[in-house]
């Protein structure tokens, strides 16, 4: 690792083990979300920076919150299995999906389109079985206080540091596939699947592991919300909203960079949160309408996000440009 | 046969009708644009407080309001091409995608802001048809019987002007287009004018059925998307039929359980007819 890159390391790692002795609560809960956030806009990034644009991770997302909770609050199944079998059951669903759209490549706007059926199916389903599930008044978790075995912490400081050690599982599996053969694979098929074919790269094969990935991140990502949260509604965990918004929030950040995800969740969620706060309750609706603008605005004018336009000024000062793979 | 299941079936019928507009008006505007307006349902709830504001709070005829409502959507369809689809149309789909999707952000949230989280009715109450025992809700069937015609209008147009021709040339050949002496970008305009305007029609004909709030957009938004991929992107055709295909799964379904798992049904079928025909139904 050269000394460029120790630098910044390390100041983040001083940063996160200070924070948490400085900032009042509030703060520390805004951190948390954050870097639970970081956590699944990168795991959705493994993919969409290969041009396969998911708008169904709120599916996957849904399932990670949903699963454990259920199993706990109705049969003292302790999340410590109900997370694992959440992540396996979303990383199955990511393959009964994921097969026939790239058997029968479906791209571009098709597959974006089928995977947001995908995420309306989760939705619905869940506010359908609200006998179970609460419906759209939602889900509390049953809370025991502090236990280990239930995964239930109500000191922050716990929860920060899960939310530390999954948002750095993201970033390896983000390093791993950046550093890894597929990369020039995945580059490649995103460029023209047919030329990828013929090269000799197993298209169906790539396609497949990178969604898994993502999927069973997503799913992880969901449950960790949900143990933080304690309470699940299907709207803030799947459908269209989380889907959308897991999208903008990655585009904003910049998709291309280890960073971008986790910048991305940094300004969309101090937006909210800041706007939330200047607004208060007065005017509901008025930062989301900001925050609309704003969105469309980033996509006008920095289409490869904060991360990437300052990639950019940077590398062009340092000599000619590398060329960035242009999304599908 | 059941007289439930009956009924069930010519609401589904009816439902189709306007589910047919919409994907009429997403399907023009993708066929020639190119780009996939996620915020279309929500231009259509923007028309419901139209209708509502005029009617239902400053007493305009409704014909005139009706009108009204038209007119300023088709109005909003070429605000939102210019200031929204204009500046992307040579990024990224997936950019284009989600540059309206900021904008169904924006349209809910100032939607909120402006008039609150409240349901509100257009208060117009239309008799409720009773043929051999079977009960039809009149404002379904003037929704459906309008939707038919607007198409049939539209096909028209599209068949028998200079611009609808030239708006079918674009959809076939974008580049060569130009060669033929016409204006990209006023046939762009005109097709976000007509597709804002079906937008405004198919919220004047909602209105008549549902309440509006912030969020109905989210009722319809992903139904109509899925229907122009099952009739495949640009298809107006497909599109149409689509629309009846699964508005009968919604009314069918929803007779055999409740109207979350019959959406699910029409979901989860439209996923498995993707893996089936991956270009949409009526694909060649």
């Amino acid at each position: 690792m050269s000394i460029n890159r120790i630098i910044p390391v390390a100041g983040i790692a001083v940063l996160l083990l200070v924070l948490p002795f400085v900032i009042p609560s509030y703060f520390m809960h805004l951190v948390i979300q954050i870097l639970i956030f970081a956590f699944i806009y990168t795991a959705w990034a493994l993919m969409g920076r290969f041009g396969f644009v998911s708008f169904g991770h709120g599916a996957f997302m849904g399932i990670g919150a949903y699963v454990p909770a259920l199993l706990w609050n109705y049969y003292n199944v302790t999340p410590w299995l109900g997370i694992p079998l959440a992540v396996v059951l979303s990383a199955l669903l990511g393959v009964v999906i994921g097969y026939p759209c790239f058997r029968l490549k479906v791209v571009g706007h098709y597959f974006a389109l089928v995977t947001l059926a995908l995420s309306q199916v989760v939705l619905l389903s869940l506010t359908a079985a609200r006998d179970i599930t609460g419906g759209s008044l939602g889900l509390t978790i049953r809370t025991v206080g502090h236990s280990w075995y239930a995964l239930q912490f109500p000191e922050k400081i716990y929860f920060y540091g899960i939310a530390i050690v999954v948002w750095l599982i993201g970033l390896y599996a983000w390093q791993r596939v950046d550093h890894g053969i597929s990369r020039e694979a995945l580059e490649a098929i995103s460029e023209g699947e047919d030329a990828a074919a013929a090269v000799g790269i197993n298209v169906l094969r790539e396609k497949l592991r990178v969604t898994i990935i993502s999927a069973a991140l997503t799913a992880l990502g969901g449950a960790i919300y949900g143990q933080y949260f304690m309470y699940l509604n299907p709207e803030t965990v799947s459908g269209i909203a989380v889907s959308l918004q897991i999208v903008f929030a990655v585009i904003a950040g910049g998709l291309y960079s280890l960073m971008g995800p986790t910048v991305g969740a940094i300004i969309t969620l101090s937006l909210t949160e800041g706007l939330r706060v200047f607004f208060g309750t007065h005017f509901i609706g008025a930062a989301n309408t900001i925050y609309g603008i704003l969105l469309v605005l980033c996509i006008i004018f920095l289409p490869q996000g904060i991360v990437g336009k300052l990639q950019g000024i940077t590398l062009r000062r340092r000599g000619p440009a590398k060329p960035v793979a242009a999304p599908q | 046969m059941d007289l439930f299941l009956l009924e069930a079936i010519i609401n589904g019928i009816l439902l189709g009708g306007v589910l047919a507009l919409l994907a009429l008006g997403l399907n023009l505007i993708f066929g020639v644009i190119d780009v996939v307006w996620i915020a279309y349902a929500d231009i259509v709830m923007c028309g419901m407080y139209v209708l509502y504001y005029l009617y239902a709070q400053f007493g305009v005829p409704l014909p005139i309001a009706f009108l009204v409502a038209i007119v300023s959507m088709a109005a909003m369809g070429v605000l939102v091409h210019v200031l929204i689809i204009a500046p992307v149309l040579e990024s990224a789909p997936i950019n284009q995608l989600l540059a309206t999707g900021g904008l169904l952000f924006f349209l809910q949230s100032f939607a909120t802001l402006l008039f609150g989280t409240e349901f509100k009715n257009i208060g117009v109450r239309l008799p409720i048809l009773e043929v051999a025992d079977i009960y039809i809700s009149f404002s379904r069937l003037l929704a459906f019987g309008i939707g038919l015609v607007g198409a049939v209008v539209l096909y028209v147009f599209l068949k028998r002007t200079y611009i609808g021709t030239a708006i079918r040339a674009i959809a076939q050949d974008r580049d060569i287009i130009g060669l033929m002496g016409v204006d990209q970008r006023k046939i762009y305009l005109v097709t976000s004018a007509i597709g804002g305007a079906l937008a405004g029609l198919a919220a004047c004909l909602l209105a008549l059925q549902y309440d509006v709030h912030p969020y109905i957009g989210n009722q319809f938004g992903p139904v109509i998307f899925m229907i122009c991929v099952l009739g495949g992107l640009g298809n107006m055709i497909g599109g149409f039929i689509a629309s009846f295909i699964i508005s009968m799964i919604i009314a069918i379904g929803g007779y055999y359980s409740n109207t979350e798992l019959a959406y699910v049904f029409a979901f989860a079928f439209f996923i498995v007819l993707m893996f089936v025909r991956p270009r949409g139904l009526f694909s060649r």
